[in-house]
């Protein structure tokens, strides 16, 4: 593995305490917590969804090729079926996104608070 | 004068009257690198999709469901699903924390000249590549498009390279980002119509529409009449190992998207994260309709024009403007390909710039002049030469190569890349606190290497041709490859993903570094110190 070339020096943020002291608050901590609670479980369903698909696809072609409505088979329907579950996933991220958004705002307000205080 | 050419030359005036009006307007890096930061969410969702839906997309993606019907649309589903990776993960982090490139967000909390060198390179081999397929389309296409009009493949190729150039140079993000909405909206536009004129040729009723696309008549290449089922799987990925370079199609594709260079340099275009946000939904709605009536145009072009016909009048790549032919005539066949003529524009401009601003920004002013510019406007003057130079190689390689070269497997290694390198090196650094230099350096160099050698090695370019191959269309080394995929993702992603992370368990814990993520992940996930809109 190559090693590190030339360390140059990063200019440490001026507040870089402050930053810590951030990321230390309740109010950020809760707010990693919500966005983790959301983005991880619908990262794995998705991607789980997705995968389903070529691998049925590719190893199981006996079964999505069993039509269903007409010449319709399994197959088209459930390509079909990754848009909506993608269009609907990206609702719910947005619809829970407001919530990270007034978390956030909650955290920028702490910083405000922090300020004051003298940092 | 050829209509298509006229339509085309209406599309030329308006967006070089774009380009003198934001010429104006690029008076300092923040408009000529990322338009101000001032594109509302649906402008920068439509120019995602537009970025995103090249000609590749609308003529290659039509062409093979035309070809090959099911195997063609497993494209389309990865490129939309590809978006919940942008949107869940990549989005608002980058735009919180990054200013006019990707390596902005892999260098902030470590050393950032060599993680900038690194990243730099493969912005630039992804955008090149990917921008050389696009050019030898382009010139391929124009000689079909406007037979008797005069124009050659030298002539077609030279002209798209010096537009785009222009557009770049003399417009920077601001004409970019507007070049690139009228092409999304002409494409979707002329993709709805088309569809809706398809289920109109089968009076509207999809039940015929479907009994048709299901038994599909054409001649194989021996002179064998067959009917096949283009609902059905497996027409064009077949065993033994069909199965699995679908598999890694998928792979490559949706984690590669979040990693193409000219799509996330969009996400700088906006005022904030949230607006990001929305801008890729947007991106999704439109991507994913278009998307799903690549299955309209293919089949359709299979169904009513016919694989025999179309294979002798230019190849799969004509399918979707000889079904414009056969539905609307002449008139709706210019319509069409000058579509295709401004979609392969606009996206070699999206290339263009996004190279050009990793070298001027990453190369020239991070590494070479340590973060500082030495004179002002630097920057933007750096960035508008690599724009000339990087345009100048492009055309100059394409004429090369000339138009009948195969260059599909250009498209596969910029997805590679982008997936092998720079997704595990974006996603390490978000989420890993230990992530150091090394990791990220050994990351990029591993997933961009393994992703070269394992196309270079693969059926793309190493296999033996029949004696009735065009010489010019010949794969490059006549040998039996030896890895057996088209597509190396399954392989060259877990490769970049352990080169990052043995890059960084290997070497030297960087307390630096791990002190700077506290800060990297505020600032992330809540927009404290993002860049700003630049007011009026």
């Amino acid at each position: 593995m190559p090693a590190p070339p030339t360390p140059e020096p990063r200019t440490p943020s001026a507040n870089a305490t402050v930053w810590n002291r951030v990321a230390q608050t309740d109010d950020f901590k809760k707010l990693l917590a919500a966005k983790k609670a959301f983005v991880l479980p619908a990262t794995i369903f998705f991607i789980l969804y997705y995968f389903a698909l070529p691998i049925s696809v590719g190893y199981f072609p006996a079964f999505v090729q069993r039509k269903v409505w007409g010449p319709v088979n399994i197959a088209y329907l459930f390509a079909l079926s990754q848009f909506i579950v993608a269009w609907v996933i990206a609702y719910l991220y947005v619809r829970a996104a407001r919530g990270f958004d007034s978390r956030a705002a909650a955290v920028i307000k702490d910083l405000g608070n922090l300020e004051a205080k003298g940092n | 004068m050829n209509t298509t050419l006229i339509l085309f030359l209406a599309f030329i005036a308006v967006t070089l009257g774009i380009t003198a009006w934001a010429s104006r307007l690029s008076g300092s890096s923040a408009s000529y690198f990322a338009a101000n930061r001032r594109v509302s969410a649906w402008q920068n969702g439509v120019a995602v999709a537009g970025d995103y839906m090249s000609a590749a997309s609308f003529l290659g993606i039509a062409g093979l469901i035309a070809f090959f019907g099911y195997d063609g649309f497993m494209y389309s589903v990865g490129f939309l699903v590809a978006y919940l990776t942008v949107l869940l993960i990549v989005a608002e982090p980058l735009r919180n924390t990054g200013k006019y490139t990707m390596a902005d967000m892999l260098a902030y909390r470590l050393h950032p000249r060599p993680v900038r060198a690194m990243a730099s390179l493969s912005t630039i081999t992804v955008s090149t590549f990917y921008m050389i397929a696009q050019m030898v389309g382009a010139g391929a296409l124009v000689a079909l498009l406007l037979k008797g009009s005069g124009i050659s493949f030298h002539v077609a190729v030279t002209g798209v390279g010096i537009l785009m150039i222009v557009y770049v140079v003399f417009g920077g993000m601001i004409a970019t980002t507007w070049v690139q909405i009228i092409k999304a909206i002409l494409l979707i536009s002329g993709t709805i119509l088309l569809s809706f004129m398809v289920l109109a040729h089968f009076g509207f009723s999809l039940g015929a529409f479907f009994t048709a696309v299901s038994q599909v008549h054409y001649h194989t290449p021996d002179g064998a009449e067959v009917v096949k089922d283009f609902l059905t799987p497996g027409l064009r990925y077949k065993p033994p190992y069909g199965a699995l370079d679908l598999l890694s199609l998928g792979i490559a594709l949706i984690f590669g998207t979040a990693g193409l260079p000219h799509i996330l340099v969009r996400f700088y275009t906006v005022p904030d994260a949230k607006t990001a946000r929305f801008s890729v939904v947007w991106a999704m709605w439109l991507i994913g309709i278009f998307y799903i009536l690549t299955t309209f145009l293919g089949w359709g072009a299979a169904t009513i024009v016919g694989r025999d016909f179309i294979a002798k009048n230019g190849g799969n790549n004509m399918s979707a403007p000889l079904l414009a032919n056969a539905l609307g005539g002449p008139i709706f066949f210019a319509f069409i390909s000058a579509i295709a003529f401004a979609t392969i524009l606009a996206v070699v401009a999206g290339l263009t710039i996004s190279a050009s601003t990793s070298f001027a920004h990453d190369v020239w002013t991070n590494i070479i002049r340590h973060g500082q510019e030495h004179n002002p406007g630097e920057e933007r003057r750096v960035a508008r030469i690599a724009a000339f130079v990087v345009g100048a190689i492009s055309i100059a390689i394409a004429i090369v190569l000339g138009p009948t070269a195969n260059v599909a497997f250009l498209v596969a290694l910029a997805f590679a890349v982008a997936a092998s390198a720079n997704l595990p090196v974006i996603l390490f650094s978000i989420f890993w606190k230990r992530f150091n230099t090394a990791g990220a350096v050994a990351g990029l160099a591993t997933g961009l290497l393994a992703s070269i050698i394992l196309i270079f090695i693969g059926p793309s370019i190493m296999t033996v041709d029949a004696p009735t191959v065009a010489p010019a269309a010949r794969h490059i080394i006549q040998h039996a490859p030896f890895f057996p995929l088209e597509n190396p993702g399954i392989l060259s992603i877990p490769l970049g993903f352990l080169g990052a992370i043995l890059g960084t368990l290997l070497s030297q814990r960087d307390p630096a570094g791990e002190e700077k993520f506290a800060e990297l992940q505020v600032r992330a996930n809540t927009g404290l110190g993002a860049e700003k809109a630049v007011a009026h």
